[in-house]
């Protein structure tokens, strides 16, 4: 459904405003989006004041000082702080990028402004709940199917067949596309989303995949593949600097050219 | 939603919808036009004294140009669709071509509809 305002309990309501670290000469402020299940309060946003002289230049490196020298209570995913993982993707500035490759000093004018994800449902603070995320990435069924007897050693490909998997297959799965997508944002139960369909454009152009019929018919669907109207902020938002867009769009005339 | 920043693509995309939407509007008033044509010179007269007034002009003027940023917007979407054009510079390209050539086409049609003499 479309939701344009936040519903009641999720309306951000004041914040702390945490004390400056005694003796920094350099600060940087800090935003941050809180919201505890236990308490039985609105969200709020706090706010906090890094020593960047004490401090690695990544958002990351500002939320874990935050961590370790201000409020210990404050939650986020991290694990790999180099971009592999996808842990810490979250809505930065008013973009969906990961912490860890995000540097504080590309934010401009102002405090670092921190939410979650957009429009998942929120576990704690920073922690977006992709239970759903994952079980639509599960729908894509992402795995070599094959009919064909298996061979006895690996499934052979080509040089240029590989080649076609570039800009699918480095896919981290951050979900920084799909919660950028304002398709998603209305109808994620019933929408694909950008990541699982750069998934399933990533199964379909496989040399070695042999149900690319099959995958091509799931897609078939007023909702699943078609809710994308090519408003490109997958595109934009993609820390991996890959293009969910463009995978959609192969997808759709995959769909087209097998009917003719 | 309110904390994502407005991205150009994004806004276009919502106006894109809101021009298709303005433009089944207009499309009546073209009807409305078109039925007063036919059924004699009174109605005719009053649909041009409306059409003629500053509010009629404004909303004439108004439907040109969602007319026209509709149908470049849309080969925007067309050129998409048929893979080209998902660069990041071409994709700003081509949306910032979008809504100035819309706005551009409108002004061009107007001067050109008063210098042959249609604004009487």
């Amino acid at each position: 459904m479309v939701e344009f305002a936040l519903p009641k309990n999720s309306k951000i309501t004041g914040g702390k405003t945490w004390p400056k670290p005694a003796g920094a000469t350099e600060l940087r402020e800090f935003k941050v989006y809180r919201w505890n299940p236990d308490d039985g309060k609105n969200p709020s946003v706090d706010t906090y004041y890094v020593d960047t002289n004490d401090c690695g230049p990544m958002v990351l490196d500002g939320l874990i000082w935050i961590k370790n020298h201000i409020d210990p209570s404050l939650t986020f995913r991290r694990s790999c702080r180099e971009g592999v993982c996808g842990s810490c993707a979250m809505n930065i500035d008013g973009q969906n990028t990961l912490a860890c490759t995000r540097s504080m000093h590309d934010v401009k004018d102002g405090a670092v402004k921190i939410n979650p994800l957009p429009h998942q449902p929120v576990v704690k603070d920073l922690v977006p709940d992709l239970t759903n995320f994952y079980a639509q990435y599960a729908s894509v069924e992402p795995w070599l199917k094959t009919t064909s007897p298996t061979p006895q050693k690996e499934w052979r490909q080509s040089h240029e067949d590989r080649e076609k998997l570039d800009g699918l297959y480095e896919c981290i799965l951050c979900a920084c596309c799909s919660t950028s997508c304002p398709s998603y944002w209305w109808n994620s139960e019933r929408y694909l989303g950008p990541a699982a369909l750069l998934q399933a454009n990533r199964w379909v152009s496989d040399s070695r995949d042999e149900a690319t019929g099959e995958r091509l018919d799931n897609l078939e669907d007023p909702f699943r593949l078609y809710r994308c109207h090519t408003i490109m902020n997958c595109a934009k938002a993609c820390p991996k600097g890959l293009n969910p867009a463009e995978a959609i769009a192969e997808l759709k005339l995959k769909m087209v050219e097998r009917q003719i | 939603m309110q904390v994502y920043r407005w991205t150009l693509t994004m806004a276009l995309s919502i106006v894109h919808r809101a021009t298709g939407i303005a433009l089944y509007v207009g499309t009546l008033l073209l009807a409305w036009w078109l039925i007063a044509a036919a059924s004699g010179p009174a109605a005719y007269a009053h649909v041009q004294a409306f059409t003629g007034s500053i509010i009629g002009r404004l909303i004439v003027f108004g439907y040109t140009w969602a007319l026209m940023h509709h149908m470049l917007s849309g080969i925007r979407h067309f050129v998409w669709d048929l893979g080209y054009g998902f660069k990041a510079n071409e994709r700003e390209a081509l949306t910032w071509g979008a809504a100035i050539g819309g706005i551009a086409l409108t002004v061009l049609i107007w001067i050109i509809a008063y210098a042959i003499g249609g604004g009487r």
